[in-house]
């Protein structure tokens, strides 16, 4: 009935995580009592639970995105405290397995569930309002896409629980990922929970390749496309590439254990080198997928903080352009050391070197965008700033380690360790954390507080280097990655120095937190009534934060490539119709939390092989999605009028704030060729109602 | 056409052109798919010598069944065609019998494939048997699956013509249908290729 599941599932060796289990169960009661007694069901159910509006659903995706931001980090603190704590020798307060444990669900969710939903999230905040659309191409898709992540998420969770997780590394190599090595539950929970984000992902790069070819406002062109969506493009189609891979490496491997296929096996046949070969077919594009969305980021941010035009343009498309493509002739070199031939090991070092080349174009276009610019340090242009330092440094550290006889010496130690966060925190964490802020008034209709996104800053810049530094020296020494203990006394010094750099990245979550926090309270202080806080450039500037439902009351035409920038020195910006029309836009539905409920389902019935669940769930799923497809009433009417009220009363908020004068005085571009001192005074933002 | 009075017949054919938003996202999600089918040939050409002492493809192989599903899968694309052709005419029962007639081939073919694999397992060529098994079970297999998929998918959008008649999104999902139906044919194309035909050429006889 309940196939492998018994109640022994319950019971865990270790009472660190009978108290994590506590802390866990005890939030989800608080969560749904505080629900329950302040009458939110209804609210929820109504305005996020059934919603397709890309905004919300980009909320969705980064609180789920916190959420894990808070499990990842405390798996890393613990995994740190071990080895700054055990000494040469010792045994220390966690068990080889639950180390493990700890090691692959950070990995695990710090990409899958922190990263991913981070930057999917800010990708539907910002997209279709970057490229004037009221809409993603498939909203319901979107939605089914979120949701998909919690399930997935909930999986996660769920094994935290009930049985255990995977102990394979976040990579579940096989054959010790196999069911002779791995004979627990933990990997079936990791193989469901990736398999069902990955699929929510591949949906995703769909939705958004057609969003960004097909929904663009007219005159919009290639080439006038803002970075950001450019990026997110190559990004996306990345993702429809790439994860295919991920998805059937996965459900070999589950077949491998289920019902004793030998695809990755090491006897029968198989082959455990093809599942290596396929995870990094999508792992190492992976790494783009995350790092490009942030460089597009970073270029927003540079051109908006320092009121320039973006350097070299064309360029950072082809640069960004490059890099997708040379992503997929690079996976080797994951591997180097696990049996090819010298020469093949040559051509994907080699490979690997030249992505230095795209990256650094990058680089220097950022540079010379601030050159000359007038800056203004607002907390995205530091972290932009703490990004460039810091990611040239661990980009640097891969090209050593893309050197094949380099990397025999080096490969599966902490300096790799170190390599890959030092390109991962800046490059994508930091990105992401700028990026937040920067979208964060648009969304919510205020401003982030900046004192305590200064703290967040700092302490995560310096807990980088506090933490990763001792990991580069401990690589060299010879310290391999994924140590539950050691014998080397030597190594417990530089360790421990990590440990006080993870303590001070703590202090940088918990500052964000307080930033989120404080900024809520001060809200009506923090408003942003223009919909323009920062004197922005691109088309979700020219709206209301936050925007209404369907963005844009008349759908703008583009000229320039600075499309709201081009509007303000024209004078053609806020300009209202004679008359507005209906708008349609899509129904809220449930058919995305029914779908990824009977997902999570699958994924658990799975895990514990109760066939008749899984079975259900499957007839579940395709039963719910032919009934809906019989639904041809999908959309519903925003009449004219209340379109008309809403731009109203945006136009008397502008007045208020007296932008239409500001916007008077913005004469020029800042364009790359303009010559030094041509900026004279600040009149040429439009400023928003309280000062910043 | 006096099927769908409510619906213009220009609306019809522009829902079901390839390059609308929808059918475009389509496009993108079939390129996901080659993708997937790219890693399961992969997985069979890199296996397809493992035989760990089992049955090899000369061994269970029969020429002749798979020709006449590969006959009966190619001739479904055909009569799919027909259909299409149908729906630009505005005939709307046209396009149900030509729906039909690929949901029998594509059951023909499938039932084929089923009972091919029942014999292969009963002579103890499981997939469990070998590298090589696990592979063509799981080539030909998920093969196998999105053409069940497709003939869900037709029964539905038969069930949606005769009911609501050739509005302008059934035409649109009619579109996409036929392009995920003319995609598998092309997979099988390649499966016959890269599986049967060298199986049973290396093993000298049918």
């Amino acid at each position: 009935m309940f196939g492998k599941l018994t109640l022994d599932a319950l019971y865990h060796y270790d009472p660190i995580i009978v108290f994590a289990n506590v802390i866990m169960v005890g939030a989800g009661v608080l969560v749904v009592a505080l629900l329950t007694y302040f009458r939110k069901w209804g609210y929820l159910y109504r305005e996020w639970f059934t919603t397709v509006d890309h905004k919300k659903i980009g909320v969705v995706y980064i609180v789920i995105a916190l959420i894990f931001l808070l499990r990842g980090f405390i798996d890393a603190a613990m995994v740190r405290g071990q080895q700054a704590t055990v000494g040469a020798g010792g045994e220390g307060y966690l068990s080889a397995a639950h180390f493990a444990e700890l090691f692959t669900g950070h990995g695990t969710m710090m990409i899958f569930f922190m990263a991913m939903p981070f930057l999917v999230g800010l990708m539907n905040i910002a997209i279709p309002l970057q490229i004037g659309a009221r809409d993603v191409s498939f909203p319901l898709l979107n939605a089914v896409s979120v949701w998909l992540t919690a399930a997935a998420g909930a999986l996660v969770m769920i094994s935290l629980l009930i049985g255990s997780f995977s102990e394979a590394g976040w990579s579940g190599y096989t054959p010790f990922s196999g069911l002779e090595h791995s004979p627990g539950p933990g990997v079936d929970y990791w193989i469901w929970a990736l398999q069902i984000s990955g699929i929510s992902t591949t949906l995703t790069g769909v939705n958004f390749v057609t969003t960004i070819l097909k929904k663009r406002a007219p005159g919009m062109t290639l080439m006038r496309m803002p970075m950001f969506t450019w990026t997110v493009l190559c990004t996306s189609i990345l993702i429809v590439v790439s994860f295919p891979a991920l998805t059937v490496a996965l459900a070999l491997l589950a077949l491998d254990r289920s019902v004793g296929t030998h695809f990755f096996t090491s006897i029968m046949g198989g082959d455990q080198m093809m599942y290596i070969n396929m995870f990094w077919l999508w792992g190492h594009p992976e790494v783009y997928i995350l790092v490009l969305p942030a460089f597009g980021i970073f270029s927003e941010v540079v051109t908006t903080y320092c009121n320039k035009r973006l350097f070299g343009y064309t360029s950072m498309v082809w640069a960004t352009m490059a890099i997708a493509f040379l992503s997929f002739g690079v996976w080797v070199h994951h591997f180097y050391t696990m049996g090819q031939d010298p020469l093949r090991n040559s051509i994907f070092g080699i490979a690997t070197m030249v992505i230095a080349i795209p990256t650094g174009v990058k680089i220097y276009d950022w540079i010379w965008t601030m050159f000359r610019g007038r800056i203004e340090y607002k907390l995205p242009m530091l972290w932009t700033l703490g990004f460039l330092i810091t990611f040239v440094m661990g980009g640097m550290s891969g090209v050593l380690l893309a050197i094949p006889g380099a990397d025999y010496k080096m490969h599966n130690s902490l300096f790799l360790v170190a390599h890959f966060h030092n390109v991962l925190i800046p490059g994508t964490m930091f990105g992401l954390l700028a990026g937040f802020y920067y979208w964060w008034p648009k969304v919510f209709g205020f401003r982030l507080d900046e004192k305590w996104g200064r703290h967040s800053f700092w302490g995560w810049l310096v807990g980088f280097y506090v933490a990763f530094v001792p990991l580069y020296m401990l690589g060299i020494m010879g310290m391999p990655r994924r140590m539950v203990t050691y014998d080397n006394p030597t190594w417990q010094f530089w360790l421990v120095i990590a440990a006080i750099g993870a303590i001070i990245v703590a202090y940088g979550i918990f500052a964000m937190f307080m930033q989120i926090y404080v900024s809520w309270r001060d809200r009506e202080k923090n408003a942003d009534l223009t919909g323009d806080p920062w004197g922005g450039r691109t088309l979700e500037w020219a709206i209301p934060s936050p925007p209404p439902e369907y963005n844009f009351a008349v759908v703008p035409e583009v000229r320039d490539r600075d499309a709201f920038m081009e509007m303000k020195v024209n004078n053609r910006a806020y300009e209202r119709p004679a008359k507005y029309e209906d708008i349609h836009m899509p129904k809220s539905t449930p058919l995305p939390i029914v779908v990824a409920a009977l997902s999570f389902f699958f994924g658990f019935a799975y895990v514990w092989h109760i066939w008749w669940l899984a079975g259900l769930c499957v007839l579940g799923t395709v039963a719910a999605v032919i009934a809906r497809s019989f639904n041809d009433e999908t959309e519903f009417v925003i009449p004219a009028s209340e379109v008309q009220a809403d731009e109203d009363a945006f136009h008397a908020r502008l007045k208020q704030a007296d932008v239409f004068t500001h916007i008077d005085g913005i004469q020029e571009f800042g364009d790359e060729r303009t010559p030094a001192g041509a900026f004279v005074e600040p009149t040429t933002r439009a400023t928003s109602g309280a000062p910043s | 056409m006096a099927s769908s009075p409510s619906y213009d017949l220009n609306r019809v054919r522009a829902a079901a052109r390839a390059d609308t938003e929808v059918n475009f996202g389509f496009w993108a999600y079939l390129m996901s798919d080659v993708v997937l089918f790219s890693m399961l040939f992969l997985a069979y050409v890199n296996l397809s010598q493992r035989f760990a002492g089992g049955p090899t493809p000369a061994d269970i192989f029969s020429l002749h069944g798979v020709f006449l599903e590969t006959m009966a899968l190619l001739a479904s694309s055909l009569t799919f065609g027909l259909a299409m052709v149908s729906l630009h005419q505005g005939r709307k029962n046209h396009i149900i019998g030509w729906l039909l007639a690929t949901a029998v081939l594509g059951i023909y073919f499938l039932w084929h494939e089923v009972s091919e694999f029942v014999h292969i397992i009963h002579e103890g060529a499981s997939f469990t048997r070998s590298g090589f098994l696990s592979a063509y079970f799981g080539l030909v297999g998920t093969h196998g699956a999105h053409v069940f998929f497709g003939l869900i998918w037709i029964a539905t959008m038969v069930a949606q013509l005769a009911i609501k008649g050739l509005t302008p999104p059934i035409a649109s999902r009619l579109a996409r249908l036929s392009l995920f139906w003319h995609f598998l044919d092309l997979v099988w194309i390649c499966v016959f290729s890269t599986v049967y035909l060298p199986g049973i050429l290396a093993g000298g006889s049918s």
